[in-house]
């Protein structure tokens, strides 16, 4: 027999699940529409691939996952797209979101799918194969499994299957361990081959007898020979993969470490049977099992199509007219849903009908008398007491100081507090706060960063145009430089072959007399002189002209 | 006594060789208390505090020139922290200095000319366009500044408010409802 450990603090709630588990699931009918919100996971929306008018077959996709955090969405049945657009969504906010409204033909139409031999399937191949899928962690926090089923190379030892619902009201988990046992088997031996590990153990709050037995009867039948069914104490919030995991192996999983950094990762039961049903059957994740209890005449199970208006849903259970409100999850930490139209996600595990009979309206809030009796329920072993006080004083660095990351809102310590302090309240406040303050802080840095690259930048480029500029004059001065010294070298040449011509001319004119004047006849002497003599005479008239400043007469 | 003395000055003269040594040695570039003011502001290099940029006022407020309550984008909360930093007196905004909700710059693509005026006016890179080409503004980086509003020759570029949606909604402080007590 396994030794199992226990987690700090939990509490017992009135668990209200017999209500719903008296017969068994049942298909819930095709609603007359279907709305199906493109963001039911974690990480990015999804973007819609289909256009208002288009026919779709069940199971083809219509929004495909963004980035690496996201998952597919698919039609939960064959018909027409009537609208693509924001509507209110099941959320915390009450604000609408992307939506893709359905008009179904009645058909129910599946688009051809089959599985694949995932024997003889690459591990990431599969991987894959749950994104396109959309198959998404289906215990309330649709963390898309693609990613939960990479062990990013740490040694695996253990896988956690969770079946412990231990929040009130809720039993589908319960019902699905009853009817489809070794569906969820079978995922649950898919999702350890992809991880590696080395055994599965499955836990079960010791509530559920009927779902045990299945499991149990199962394991046997499907001979997985690593796996183990654990029966674990009924103590709320033991369905907390994180106290399930330290239920059953002892390990504490602080927050912002991935639990497979500690050789462990946990689904939950209707994750792994979904992960069945995509890969060995080729069926996208189109519906749920969704408990509906509260104030309805007969709570029981369902298996509802993805999208389903909640109103057509509660219906099929019985409405009462005295209901005022409706509940998304259990009692513990619900969502108020906005409206009694928003249809149910991927994260919708039950709905409560709610009416002020069932519920009263919470006792107003009195002053906190630090009785510490949250401290002492607390299952992360937190002081909330000290908590929500930094986080009503807006002490958020306080806060963080003493782990208010680690508190996993189970509403556990506002369940206690005599004084009907809304506890959890403070603690999602002050997370949201701080979440932010972190993505403003990121924000300022990348402004930062970018501002003072667009300075540097400016600065680089006004350099290098005075660089340029610099350069430039130089180049123009050295222009002009060289071609003065051209110039001046080319008027050098040029006087020197005068000089030198000069030069030859003399030097001819010293070795050279003219041959004509060599034996000349008497009457050509006589010419001579008479010519010399006019001309002699003229350069005397010319001398003497200046003198009596009179023209010479010729 | 002659010894002593001689002892004093040479345990001086060590010292101060050592202390001139590691300040040339460890000398601290920039202001060390203007780059702690400079992570405190928003970076949205608006520029609504008189100066041109976060970091220049984060440098006058370091040497003293100037008030902490001159960004209006940090908030009053933006005052606290520099006030804490400080560890100077909270002061509240002065007139016409106050915050405004967070918008984004958006232009109309129909009526942008392409100037790239905004471009050169952007203090973030946040603008992509050339010359007569339609400019559009990357919105994860636009910081909501406003700088590239005067000048935009045609008016193209307004300021949206950035709605709340669910990606980006926040839990709100928990109401305390007063109880009354009959007198």
């Amino acid at each position: 027999m396994r030794t199992l450990f226990s987690f700090h603090g939990g509490v017992h709630p009135a668990t209200h699940k017999a209500e719903s588990t008296r017969t068994p699931i049942t298909r819930a009918a095709i609603p007359s529409k279907l709305v199906i919100p493109l963001w039911q996971h974690v990480g990015n929306r999804s973007v819609p691939i289909v256009q208002v008018g288009d026919h779709v077959l069940k199971g083809q996709k219509i929004g495909r996952p963004e980035g690496k955090l996201s998952s597919a969405v698919h039609a939960s049945t064959s018909g027409t797209v009537s609208a693509i657009d924001m509507q209110l969504v099941a959320h915390h906010s009450g604000l609408p979101d992307l939506c893709v409204t359905l008009i179904p033909d009645g058909k129910d139409e599946w688009v051809t799918h089959a599985g694949v031999d995932i024997a003889h399937t690459a591990p990431a191949e599969l991987r894959h194969l749950l994104r396109k899928a959309g198959v998404v962690g289906l215990g309330g926090a649709v963390f898309p499994s693609d990613l939960k089923t990479d062990a990013h190379h740490h040694q695996m030892r253990t896988l956690v299957i969770n079946g412990a619902e231990c929040e009130p009201y809720i039993t589908c988990d319960d019902m699905l361990m009853r009817e489809r046992a070794l569906d969820i088997l079978h995922g649950a031996e898919l999702l350890r081959e992809l991880l590696q590990a080395e055994e599965v153990l499955i836990g079960i709050e010791d509530n559920k007898p009927e779902a045990i037995a299945a499991m149990q009867l199962a394991v046997t039948q499907a001979g997985y020979r690593k796996m183990e069914v654990l029966s674990v104490p009924t103590v709320y919030p033991s369905g907390g993969a994180k106290q399930l995991i330290r239920i059953l192996t002892g390990i504490e999983v602080a927050a912002g470490v991935r639990s497979t950094e500690k050789g462990v990762q946990c689904f939950n039961v209707a994750t792994a049977y979904s992960a069945w049903r995509a890969l060995a059957h080729g069926e996208p994740l189109l519906s749920r099992i969704i408990t509906v209890t509260g104030n309805v005449s007969h709570a029981q199970n369902f298996e509802v199509l993805i999208g389903t208006p909640l109103n057509e849903l509660v219906a099929l259970a019985g409405s009462q007219p005295d209901t005022t409100r409706h509940i998304m999850g259990g009692p513990m930490m619900g969502v108020d849903l906005p409206s009694g139209t928003v249809s149910v996600t991927k994260a919708t595990n039950c709905i409560i009908a709610s009416s002020p009979k069932l519920f009263p309206p919470p006792a107003p809030a009195l002053p906190c008398i630090r009785c510490v009796r949250c401290a002492d329920v607390c299952p992360a072993d937190l002081q909330p007491q000290d908590l929500y006080w930094f986080a009503k004083s807006n002490n958020f660095g306080k806060a963080q100081e003493f782990n208010l990351a680690d508190c996993i809102e189970c509403g556990a310590c506002a369940y206690v507090c005599p004084s009907n302090i809304p506890l959890v309240q403070y603690y999602r406040y002050a997370k949201s706060e701080i979440h932010a303050r972190s993505v403003e802080k990121l924000a300022a840095d990348k402004a930062r960063e970018r501002h003072d690259y667009r300075q540097f930048r400016i600065e680089r480029e006004k350099t290098e145009k005075a660089q340029r500029l610099a350069q430039k004059e130089r180049d123009a001065a050295a222009a002009k430089a060289s071609f003065d010294a051209n110039l001046a070298a080319t008027e050098n040449a040029q006087q020197q072959t005068i000089n030198e011509a000069i030069e030859r001319a003399k030097a001819q004119a010293v070795g050279t007399h003219a041959l004509n004047t060599e034996a000349l006849t008497p009457e050509q002497l006589a010419k001579i002189a008479a010519v010399d003599a006019r001309r002699a005479k003229l350069h005397e008239l010319a001398a003497n002209a200046g003198a009596d400043d009179e023209p010479p007469k010729s | 006594m002659i010894s002593a003395l001689w002892v004093m000055i040479g345990i001086s003269l060590l010292l101060g060789t050592v202390l001139g040594y590691s300040a040339l040695k460890f000398k601290v570039e920039g202001n060390p208390l203007a780059e702690k003011i400079d992570a405190v502001l928003p970076q949205t290099q608006c520029g609504q505090c008189g100066f041109p940029g976060c970091k220049p006022y984060a440098e006058a407020i370091a040497k003293g020139e100037v008030g902490i309550n001159k960004c209006p984008p940090g908030g009053e909360e933006g005052i606290q922290k520099l006030a804490d930093l400080l560890g100077v007196e909270f002061q509240p905004f002065g007139e016409g200095a106050a915050p405004k909700a967070k918008a984004l710059a958006f232009i109309d693509e129909q009526t942008c000319i392409g100037c790239t005026l905004c471009i050169q006016a952007c203090p973030v890179d946040a603008i992509v366009g050339a010359a007569k080409q339609m400019h559009t503004i990357i919105s994860s980086e636009c910081t909501g500044c406003e700088l590239c509003l005067p000048p935009c020759p045609v008016d193209c570029i307004s300021m949206n408010q950035v709605g709340e949606d669910i990606g980006s909604w926040k839990w709100q402080h928990p109401v305390i409802i007063p109880i009354k007590i009959a007198a």
